[in-house]
């Protein structure tokens, strides 16, 4: 029988006798800091970059493909003719951010997703590799998000 | 503050999803498997330490005319006063009296200004494993890092992140070590060698093995991974994992497939996302995201 990675925290606590003193001076220990005090890299950074830019963009077409389901119900009017119109009377910079924005959410993370697809392959991990490919991404998605806002 | 604590007391709810066995463990934190109360629990578990600028800094003892005088700020915190919450303390040491290495700063605050600073020590030459800590802002061991000579900048020393603290800069890694004796870190085999004396390789085989077998265990990439800061319960962690492929990829082993089994859930191996703060920090310059992802591989094309 193999031991699951659980058992290792099952049979802690039931072993040894000097459990409970050891317990007790647990119960007070404090958590070493993390977060706020790693340093900030490329890795994490472009890590939980990828995974808010792919909340944020499938939360927000959830909540637009509900809007547009309930859309004739409420009488809202969420059609593309609509919505191009309303946009189009935005002053041009506000237009150009605003483009800008979403466009750079999904080019990084469709970016970022081929650089795990790879990685998938075991190819390409490197200190050296990874530094290199997740600045790349960075860039590309940021040219490319641009040139999209500017279409 | 308030809404850290109310999520807390939701990622309690889901009662049956609680384990009880972890009630028996009271430092371990409450596991759901919902990631985001997960990371709520987690976060809301550490406590900020009091900052510099709020606690006293001990002076080099001597001062010099042309003294290369350095900060280092230390995490420190006493289990004999555990109502105390942990503080940063900070000490000024002149470099020209201290070796080169961030360790040696260690043992000369130790043995010459603050005798209750404490710390793990054992070879001072990268081999054992026991002082790795956080070093500005990255896990490393303190014996191979340089102390930046930049007098200017002040140096930070935290203890393994998300880790235990039982004092100072020593953390609790008990779950760690329970971690690697789960994976059955020997070779595992039925049958006798076939000449009788001895289980062959060839050199090919052997070096399949390289990259892997130089893991000391210091858990620099486990407590790197914020993975592993949120599912130490259920999920390996870079360096167990990196062990695991020692086995599985050692052509002597017999028990492979009881081994890959073993990892083909969706924690224990899979809560890995490639981040690769792993390989990044490793101070023996291992790569344990490769190893995570030659196991993924062999899982998926098997």
């Amino acid at each position: 029988m193999y031991i699951a990675a659980n058992d290792a925290t099952q049979s802690m606590a039931e072993n040894d006798a000097g459990t409970g003193i050891l317990a007790k001076q647990r119960l007070a220990r404090p958590v070493s800091p993390h977060l706020s005090i790693y340093r900030p890299q490329i890795t994490w950074y472009g890590s939980i970059i990828n995974r808010i830019t792919g909340s944020l963009m499938s939360g927000a077409f959830y909540l637009f493909g509900a809007a547009y389901l309930v859309a004739p119900v409420m009488g809202w009017h969420l059609e593309s003719a609509v919505l191009a119109a309303s946009f189009a009377t935005w002053p041009v910079i506000l237009q150009f951010l605003t483009k800008t924005v979403f466009a750079w959410q999904f080019t990084y993370h469709t970016f970022n997703g081929v650089r795990h697809l790879v990685w998938d392959t075991a190819s390409a991990i490197s200190n050296k590799a990874v530094n290199q490919s997740g600045w790349f991404v960075v860039g590309l998605s940021t040219v490319s998000a641009v040139a999209l806002a500017l279409l | 503050m308030a809404l850290r604590l109310a999520a807390r007391r939701m990622a309690l709810a889901p009662a049956p999803f609680t384990r009880t066995f972890n009630r028996a463990m009271a430092t371990t934190v409450e596991h759901t498997k919902e990631p985001l109360s997960a990371i709520s629990e987690a976060t809301s578990a550490s406590q900020p330490p009091i900052p510099p600028s709020k606690t006293t800094t001990i002076q080099e003892p001597e001062q010099e005319a042309n003294a290369k005088t350095k900060t280092f700020h230390i995490y420190r915190w006493n289990p004999d006063q555990p109502s105390d919450k942990p503080k940063m303390q900070s000490y000024t040491l002149d470099l020209n009296k201290t070796g080169p290495m961030m360790l040696d700063a260690l043992i000369r605050i130790k043995n010459e200004v603050d005798p209750t600073l404490t710390f793990r020590r054992s070879c001072r030459e990268g081999i054992c494993g026991s002082c790795a800590m956080n070093i500005d802002g990255v896990n490393t061991l303190a014996c191979l890092c340089r102390i930046p000579t930049d007098t200017a900048k002040e140096s930070r020393i935290y203890p393994l992140p998300h880790t235990y603290v039982v004092k100072d800069l020593v953390p609790d890694l008990t779950q760690f070590y329970k971690q690697y004796k789960s994976i059955k870190p020997y070779l595992q085999r039925d049958t006798p060698p076939p000449d009788g004396r001895e289980y062959r390789q060839s050199r090919d085989d052997r070096r399949k093995l390289d990259g892997l077998y130089e893991c000391i265990l210091c858990a620099c990439c486990s407590t790197s991974c914020p993975s592993y800061w949120w599912n130490a319960e259920e999920y390996l962690g870079p360096a167990v994992l990196l062990q695991s492929y020692r086995w599985i990829a050692d052509s002597r082993d017999e028990k492979t497939a009881d081994r890959k089994e073993a990892l083909n859930n969706s924690m224990t191996l899979y809560r890995c996302h490639t981040i690769l703060n792993c390989s990044r920090t490793c101070p023996k310059g291992l790569n344990p995201a490769l190893a995570i992802a030659e196991i993924k591989k062999s899982l998926a094309f098997a």
